[in-house]
């Protein structure tokens, strides 16, 4: 058993010193062999995929057969971008939930022919529409780590969730929120990737207040709140004595959550519903006269019959140790300066700017995300490009005369009639597209059928979706298995069957 | 001078236009606050000394070394005693810098000042250009040449940017959340790359309490803010011209930090920007009150103003010989073998330290005789003070000529004003403020001002009190002179903030305590962050700001305000202006004042002595004859109407039960009197259709009259109908 431990903390000292070089490198292979072995990895961190299920905002791109988990990004789902990334940190042990049992068993099926040999992935159904702390809470038995890693299951990004782990447990934290800088195509073309609601807002998103040396996350204002003055609490601004107020920063729904803070705080506040909006600001507002850290000592001992938790004392030690190496946290110092008090970190990660992070929760990020994944993010794309910065399928069929152009992609078995004309977009599976047909900037899933003449520009046609001859879309949405009539002309439209 | 250097090597045009604006600086010679009282009824407070110098030789001294070429010294209180020093002192000769000083009666602030300045300017063009603002209590050894040059190229490239406030860095304690000068906690947002000023907000409270609020354009417009706590305002200004004459255009502005710089950053009318300039090592801070008095003494001892010290010679003091342990003394101190002087004292010229004194962490004037055995700790005896044996001081302020008979006893905090006999064996209660003047009884107003006392001739006034006081007798012993100043009210718990004794323990604690009980009151009335939170916070947010006390305290006033209308018979339109402003200032709807006018009607009522439910009823129906027409003013809308009509139930069920019989028939005068309309009564009997049996009662009791009204208005109906056809 102290083998054990030992071997444990030794492992983390290792992850924790680093990690951030590693990151520096940016190599996803390299991290592999430095990283812990899987079974401490367990005992460290569980993941919480939160995939959602068929979201309104994405209507009508999802459906029954594909919900959002599910929506292809350059022909893969969107989730399996996730769990590549969290495999490239070694973390396999995931619970990925979902919402609705439809949906549930949909994802499910396609984890278990997708990775089941390389991950651990258990699949577990919520109620609909519970909102992210009430999935939490309704899987709540499931989780027994110290500490819980939850992960948006619509993130495209490059950033290593391993690291936000490292950064939680250097600090002790009770929450660590990921940030990074606002998406590189700005505001204005990709509307509401901040918060969970679907309306534009103005140029930010959220509002972060950190302290002097960029670790802990001081304020946070999401959603609505951004709209309303900034207040801020005098108290916690006392003892950091300085703070430093961003809005070009995201919280990208990464986070890590002490296991029993997080629980602590479900039970004791029934009507949270959203980690980002509820949960994290509320962990934030009270880090200073922490309840929810009285309350962990008590849970901690109860639960001391598992090993993990005698190496909490190892913890707080070796966190000093590491993160205030030359200053107490101002934690520490108001702790010091008003004895009774408790206290909780809120430490932040902020990602490299250079990193990519994107969350596909609007129509409009579902274009961005795929245009950036087969053009400037292209690393993140798992495929090899051809000279012409473009990938198409060997067993795809090009007609006489026909281009497709850099940063476009077209999936197995496609055809593609004469005198066609493709940029920037993304053409599933065994399409059938006729000839002197034009596809700008545009997703077309896998089946799709497309008639001559067609030209399709900023638009979405989803999978076994028809396009009779001499049609033409511009920032339209068609519906999986829908048919459009031949000649029309339409622009901003949403084809769906009511 | 730096900057002259400078200037010079660069291109010929600029060095020339620089050359020509010479550095100035405006000195405030008066701090247009209290805090120094009763000191500064008979000094100006930049004359008192600071370690045996006076304070404004500190600032004038830095202001040359600087590079500071022109002084203008605003004087106002006691403008004669500055004037005079001035003249006498070294800097009427001065090679370096030209001291002009200013003097006017009728500025009652630092705005006040300045338009007085700019005024005056027009005919003399004193000021040229950028200017250094600063008061002359400040002490400071921080170059301005490099900061003034960064003012002006700053200027050049953004017209707009008008000032440049220096700022240090000082934390404030984390319990009394004031600096260590003593002054209140400070926040203050500035843009990180440009440094420019964003937000100024100097904490009135006393503890940490709320929040800080920023605009929300703020955030719009910049990326990224920060958001200071740890900062001291040094009230070092360079300012250009344009300061001056916004001033001018404000005549509303008044204090530099609460009028000008919010005005500028809220209103920003003209778009102006201030921006802020941190220094690092060098030193400044300013003497606002008791407390920074204590800390800028310790400072100087510690040579944190070097070389403002008290053994180098600067602005004509004399300096004093520098030994080990900090102490300061001069050469030609008395000083008896068995007294202890002790670390970081200073000892002035011509004092005299008789047998068994201990004097520790103290600062003595010159020419003073101390008795034997005394015990002097962490005080300021200023020049010839006469202490008599076995006296015991400790954090006190002594000033010129004050006696302290033997065996007298100053408690931490007292301030003795000048010439103020302590009598044998007496005890100065702490935080005492003892002054041969009387307290001005009256005070002012809040920025209360120093020179309404000072312009009519202290001098007079002083030797007619003295004399006074000696037929009097005195409230410091038999044998003692002064009075003790009574705090006024409000400031009492302020005492020990701005006092030169440190905080006492217990003070402390009880902060401590105070502020748990405040952070388990705050977490509930936090804003709940999503929308889904509202009934939660509402179950919870039973807070002081509840808006039902508020109308609580509404129904109150206007209660009050209906009585006093019956009781002076005061017409109705008088009432209805009076009824109105209280609706503004408590921000009510006129449904509200209307069920608050209806309650205080019934409740007169009742309140009137009756003894049958007849005469209530008659008294009733006769008040609301009489005051229908200032309920009428409030009951135009049906809403409204409706309003009165649950009030009136309201009242029936719990206050005045009395009237429960006489509801249908009351409700019926109401009808004859205009005051509800038919539409009204109807829809509070359908709203009330619906609810509980015992909620019903009334409507029960006006079934008739509501069947009454339904036929009336159907007939009505019919009529009409005949009518169209």
């Amino acid at each position: 058993m102290i083998s054990e431990r030992l071997y444990t903390f030794a492992d983390f000292v290792c992850k924790t010193l680093f990690e951030p070089l590693i990151n520096l490198i940016d190599d996803k292979k390299k991290k592999k062999p430095l990283f812990l072995s899987p079974s401490n990895s367990e005992m460290d961190f569980q993941v919480v995929i939160l995939a959602g299920g068929f979201s309104s905002n994405l209507a009508p791109l999802v459906s029954k057969e594909v919900p959002k988990a599910l929506l292809p990004v350059a022909n893969r789902p969107v989730l399996s971008y996730v769990l590549d990334l969290l495999e490239s940190s070694n973390l396999k042990d995931l619970i990925v939930v979902v919402e609705g049992e439809d949906a549930a068993l949909t994802v499910g099926g396609w984890i278990s022919s997708a990775c089941v040999d390389r991950l651990h992935v258990e699949v577990a159904a919520v109620a609909e529409n519970v909102g992210t702390a009430g999935a939490l809470k309704a899987i709540a038995h499931h989780l027994t780590a110290k500490d819980i890693l939850i992960v948006s299951g619509d993130i495209v990004s490059d950033i290593s969730p391993g690291a936000v782990a490292a950064t939680h447990t250097r600090h002790d934290a009770a929450v660590t929120a990921m940030l990074c800088a606002e998406p590189v195509s700005g505001p204005a073309e990709s509307g509401g990737a901040g918060g969970k609601d679907k309306i534009k807002k103005p140029a930010c998103y959220d509002i972060i207040g950190l302290d002097s040396s960029k670790q802990f996350l001081l304020y946070i204002a999401t959603g609505v709140e951004v709209k309303r003055d900034t207040r801020l609490k005098k108290s916690i601004l006392c003892a950091a004595g300085k703070m430093e107020i961003r809005s070009d920063l995201v919280d990208s729904h990464i986070y890590a959550f002490k296991r029993s803070v997080l629980q602590e705080v479900l039970e004791q506040k029934p009507t949270f519903r959203c980690l980002k909006q509820d949960v994290l600001p509320y962990l934030v507002r009270t880090q200073l006269r922490s309840d929810v850290f009285s309350d962990e000592k008590a849970v901690e001992e109860n639960g001391s019959g598992h090993g993990k938790n005698n190496m909490q004392n190892n913890d707080g030690v070796s966190s000093q140790i590491l993160s205030n190496a030359f200053l107490p946290s101002f934690h520490k110092v108001y702790e010091s300066g008003l004895d009774i008090r408790k206290t909780h970190k809120c430490c932040v990660y902020i990602a490299d700017e250079s990193k990519y992070c994107v969350r596909l929760n609007s129509i409009q990020a579902f274009m961005d995300v795929n245009r950036d994944v087969i053009g400037d993010a292209n690393h993140l794309s798992g495929y090899s490009f051809s000279a012409h910065h473009n990938i198409v399928h060997p067993s795809a069929e090009l007609g006489s005369k026909t281009t497709v152009g850099p940063h476009c992609m077209l999936g197995e078995g496609s055809q593609v009639g004469d005198k066609c004309n493709v940029k920037r977009s993304v053409i599933g599976r065994h399409c059938r597209i006729g000839s002197n047909v034009k596809v700008v900037n545009s997703v077309v899933m896998d089946h799709a059928t497309i008639g001559d003449g067609c030209s399709i520009q900023g638009s979405v046609i989803c999978s076994n979706a028809q396009l009779q001859e001499r049609v033409a879309l511009r920032d339209c949405q068609v519906e999986a298995g829908y048919v459009v009539f031949a000649g029309g002309e339409h622009k901003g439209e949403t084809f769906a069957r009511k | 001078m730096g900057a002259q250097k400078k200037g010079g090597a660069r291109v010929s045009d600029d060095s020339e236009e620089q050359s020509r604006q010479r550095l100035q600086a405006i000195l405030l010679a008066d701090s247009f606050t209290t805090k120094f009282r009763p000191v500064t009824l008979e000094r100006p407070k930049v004359l008192l000394p600071l370690v045996n110098v006076p304070m404004i030789d500190y600032t004038l001294a830095w202001l040359e070394s600087a590079g500071i070429e022109e002084v203008f010294v605003f004087c106002c209180a006691h403008s004669t005693q500055i004037i005079d020093y001035l003249e006498t002192s070294e800097w009427r000769t001065h090679p370096n810098l030209v001291v002009r000083t200013i003097e006017s009666h009728k500025s009652i602030s630092a705005g006040d000042a300045l338009r007085y300045i700019y005024e005056q300017q027009t005919e003399t063009s004193q000021i040229q250009g950028d200017f250094v603002l600063v008061s002359g209590d400040t002490v400071s050894n921080m170059p301005l040449a490099d900061l003034i040059q960064e003012h002006r190229e700053r200027k050049k490239r953004d017209e707009k940017a008008i000032m440049t406030m220096v700022i240090k860095k000082s934390k404030p304690s984390l319990i009394t959340h004031q600096s260590r000068l003593g002054t209140d906690q400070l926040f203050i947002a500035v843009d990180p790359l440009t440094k420019q000023l964003l937000h100024y907000e100097e904490d009135k409270v006393d503890h940490a309490r709320g929040s800080v609020c920023l605009d929300k354009s703020l955030m719009e417009s910049n990326p990224s803010v920060l958001l200071y706590n740890d900062m001291q305002d040094c009230y070092i200004d360079i300012c250009s011209p344009e300061v001056l004459s916004l001033f001018e255009d404000n005549f509303d502005y008044q204090h530099l930090r609460r009028h000008f710089v919010k005005g500028v950053l809220v209103d920003d009318i003209m778009g102006y920007k201030i921006f802020t300039h941190e220094i690092g090592s060098s030193y400044a801070a300013r003497v606002d009150n008791f407390r920074s008095y204590d800390t800028v003494s310790k400072d100087i001892i510690q040579r944190w103003t070097y070389p403002y010290v008290p053994d180098i010679n600067f602005g004509g003091n004399r300096p004093v010989k520098l030994g080990r342990q900090g102490i300061y003394r001069a050469c030609d101190v008395v000083q008896s073998r068995s007294a202890v002087v002790g670390a970081s004292t200073v000892v002035g010229y011509g004092t005299k330290i008789g047998n068994g004194d201990r004097i520790l962490n103290s600062v003595i004037g010159n020419g003073c005789s101390i008795g034997s055995n005394v015990v002097i700790e962490g005080s300021y005896i200023w020049n010839n003070v006469t202490i008599e044996d076995g006296c015991e001081i400790r954090n006190a302020i002594v000033c010129d000529g004050v006696r302290i008979r033997a065996g007298a006893v100053l408690e931490p905090g007292v301030v003795l004003s000048f010439k103020v006999v302590v009598g044998r064996d007496f005890v100065v209660p702490a935080y005492s403020k003892v002054s041969l003047l009387q307290q001005p009884m009256k005070e002012d107003s809040d920025e209360e001002l120093e020179y309404a006392d000072s312009s009519s001739g202290t001098a007079d006034r002083l030797s007619g009190l003295s004399l006074e006081m000696e037929s009097k007798g005195s409230e410091l012993g038999p044998d003692g002179a002064g009075y003790i100043w009574e705090v006024c009210e409000g400031a009492h718990d302020e005492e020990w903030k701005h006092s030169v004794a440190p905080i006492p323990e217990d003070k402390l604690a009880e902060i401590t305590q105070a502020m748990d009980d405040y952070d388990d009151m705050e977490d509930e009335s936090v804003v709940p962050t999503s929308g889904e939170l509202k009934s939660d916070a509402d179950s919870i947010n039973t807070d002081v700001n509840d808006p039902c006390d508020d109308y609580g305290y509404f129904e109150k006033e206007v209660e009050g305000t209906f009585l006093r209308a019956v009781e002076e018979g005061i017409k109705v339109e008088l009432g209805v202006l009076e009824i109105n402003s209280l609706r503004l200032s408590y921000n009510m709807e006129s449904a509200d004042c209307a069920g608050a006018i209806f309650y205080s009607m019934m409740k007169l009522a009742v309140d009137t002595p009756h003894s049958s439910a007849s005469e209530l009823y008659k008294t009733a129906s006769s008040i609301i004859a009489k005051w229908k027409g200032l309920l009428g003013f409030y009951v135009k809308q049906t809403d409204e109407q409706i309003e009165v009509i649950m009030k009136f139930e309201e009242m029936c069920q719990e206050t005045a039960k009395e009237l429960g019989p006489l509801f249908a028939q009351i409700l019926h005068v109401l009808y004859e009197k205009d005051v509800v309309q038919e539409d009204a009564i109807m829809r509070w009997a359908e709203e009330k259709a619906g609810a509980d049996e015992a909620d019903k009662v009334y409507l029960q009791q006006c079934e008739t009259f509501i069947q009454w009204l339904k036929e009336a208005s159907e007939e009505e109906d019919e009529d009409d109908d005949e009518e169209e056809d």
